[in-house]
């Protein structure tokens, strides 16, 4: 790629990331909700549940769940880049920037600057929300930015199954389908109880759950650890990396395949 | 370049989805500076061929050149000398209109102030400054579609397609959009419009190809293609259904073509030559036998006729 490419790549990609911006200027009040929502689920699975589970090692069932709440926060984001990208593609939006002179990565990266802006703010309000009822962050200030970045690389990974599935779909309709992928994925891990609370094969399903290996290598960053004795929680801070490269490895592919062949 | 007055030059283009064979060879040839009508039914091959004249999809076979450029190898090119108005209105429906034009602007690599000033001359010029605080979204259909039309004009293409500009628009959207595509062509645009409107086509382009599964099967002026149905037409309107196979029997004497029997509307129609002449004769030959005539007159062809009777699918003849 020459300098002037590359140059326009970012241009371009920033323009449709201040489109999503402008989204949220307009719309402040989806905005408020999407942020909002795993703060709720947190206070109901905090509050409603909590009262009878115990915690591995003990400590506060809230406490708990606040890491597991952040990985959570960066699956269900895959909704939101499905959506975006399905809405572009079933209105035409994409064959239109496919016909301009642009830089034709831009809507990816704009994408990608977007969705990672919105997954920041969203850890931010889930933090908040997490030290008002008693999480704390124990093991210092260097493991803990550690801790957010592997949060934000399992975001970008997912960005790129969102792409792909957001290509390939009819329309943005379909985010049930996603829905309906996401929330069992999501729950089918460490992050908000023990898998060693269950079944025997399905707790090993949720022990090498990519998104258990990002909740537990974030538990032991924070400096609260509750790993399972499967090898994959024994080493999640690797785990925590090579899965979201592993899921960037299958998708990045199938997106720029499923992108250039709209082009037959 | 094929030829330096051509703006749109298409030569055997080929394309296959699967079974269907969606170009089948087409051949088309637009003179700059002209509205160009790509007439047919759905699935004859529109969509496909605005596909990949925009270089949006890429041909099987054949070549094809806009603007000068051919559209796959000098696919950059063409994007800077074109724009496109799809079957959707292509906008960002949240962002107000004005927004949109600044966005697109932008993508199209004008600079922030300019892209601005482009958005405001544009908005004016598409009567859509009232409407460019408001999002998109809430706009009505017609003005929608002017936006989608102003957010493709942004670098004053030479060239633009428009894909069914009005399919779907109630009739006031589809003037306001008919009335900006002709201001467009006053300016030297040259636009190839695709359309299923006989009467878009008839109101708007200078020329027109008559496309049927994948390949142009006519081509020339509305009137040019009015003639190939033998110029005027005689129709007379019975009352008695009884006297349609007599009247059409009469009629065919005084055709100069086959002629059509509507048995619904109980009307007999073919193609004459020498209008006062055969109205006279025919008036005549029915009174002498008796047919009982409730209207009769000469008219035009329309293009609907023209075109069934082109793409032979005509109503079936009684």
């Amino acid at each position: 790629m020459s300098a002037r490419a590359l140059r326009w790549a970012v241009a371009d990609g920033w323009t449709l990331t201040g489109r999503a911006l402008a989204h949220w200027r307009r719309r402040p009040g989806q905005i408020a909700v999407g942020l909002l929502f795993p703060v709720m689920v947190v206070l109901m699975m905090g509050y409603l549940f909590g009262g009878q589970m115990d915690v591995p090692g003990g400590g506060s069932y809230r406490a708990f769940i606040v890491p597991g709440m952040f990985a959570l926060t960066m699956a269900f984001g895959v909704e939101e880049t499905f959506v975006r990208v399905a809405g572009d593609a079933a209105r035409g939006v994409t064959d239109r920037f496919r016909t301009m002179p642009m830089s034709p990565s831009a809507a990816v990266v704009g994408r990608a600057a977007a969705d990672m802006i919105y997954a920041v703010a969203g850890l931010a309000v889930m933090a908040a929300c997490g030290v008002l009822i008693g999480w704390r962050v124990e093991g210092g200030a260097a493991r803990a930015l550690a801790g957010f970045g592997l949060l934000l690389l399992l975001r970008f990974s997912l960005v790129w199954t969102g792409v792909y599935l957001g290509l390939t779909a009819k329309g943005p309709e379909s985010v049930v389908a996603v829905q309906i992928l996401v929330w069992p994925i999501g729950f089918l891990s460490s992050a908000l109880v023990a898998p060693s609370t269950m079944p025997g094969w399905l707790g090993a399903v949720a022990e090498w759950n990519p998104m258990s290996s990002t909740v537990t290598a974030c538990r032991e960053l924070f400096g609260a650890p509750a790993a399972g004795d499967s090898w994959a929680a024994q080493h999640s801070v690797l785990m925590a990396v090579v899965w979201p490269l592993v899921i960037a490895a299958v998708f990045v592919p199938l997106s720029v395949r499923r992108y250039r062949a709209m082009g037959r | 370049m094929a030829e330096p007055r051509s703006a749109v030059v298409a030569e055997g283009l080929r394309k296959r989805y699967g079974d269907t064979e969606a170009l089948a060879g087409l051949d088309l040839r637009v003179p700059a500076g002209t509205v160009h009508g790509l007439l047919g039914p759905n699935g004859a091959g529109k969509t496909t061929a605005v596909r990949v004249l925009t270089t949006l999809a890429r041909p099987d076979g054949g070549r094809a050149w806009v603007a000068g450029h051919d559209v796959v190898r000098e696919a950059g090119e063409v994007r800077r000398r074109i724009g496109l108005v799809g079957q959707h209105a292509a906008v960002d429906e949240v962002l107000g209109g004005r927004q949109n034009l600044v966005m697109f602007g932008r993508l199209y690599h004008l600079g922030a102030r300019e892209a601005r000033r482009r958005a405001d001359e544009l908005l004016e010029r598409f009567r859509l400054t009232d409407a460019a605080g408001r999002p998109a979204g809430e706009y009505s259909g017609g003005v929608r579609r002017r936006l989608d039309l102003a957010a493709s004009m942004i670098l004053a293409p030479p060239v633009l397609f428009l894909d069914e500009p009005t399919t779907g628009l109630d009739p006031r959207g589809r003037n306001e959009v008919w009335d900006a595509v002709r201001a467009l062509v006053d300016g030297g645009t040259t636009v190839l419009l695709t359309t299923q409107y006989l009467e878009e086509a008839d109101r708007l382009a200078s020329g027109i190809s008559v496309i049927d599964r994948g390949r142009v099967i006519a081509e020339g002026t509305p009137d040019q293609l009015r003639g190939r149905l033998g110029g005027d037409r005689i129709e007379v309107v019975l009352d008695d259904p009884g006297a349609l196979a007599e009247a059409a029997a009469v009629i065919g004497r005084v055709a100069a073509g086959e002629v059509d029997v509507d048995a619904d509307a109980l009307r007999v129609g073919a193609p004459v030559t020498g209008r006062a002449a055969a109205l006279t004769a025919a008036v005549r030959a029915l009174d002498e036998a008796g047919v009982e005539v409730a209207d009769i007159g000469l008219r035009r062809p329309t293009l609907d006729e023209v075109f069934l009777h082109l793409t032979e699918r005509k109503e079936v003849p009684a």
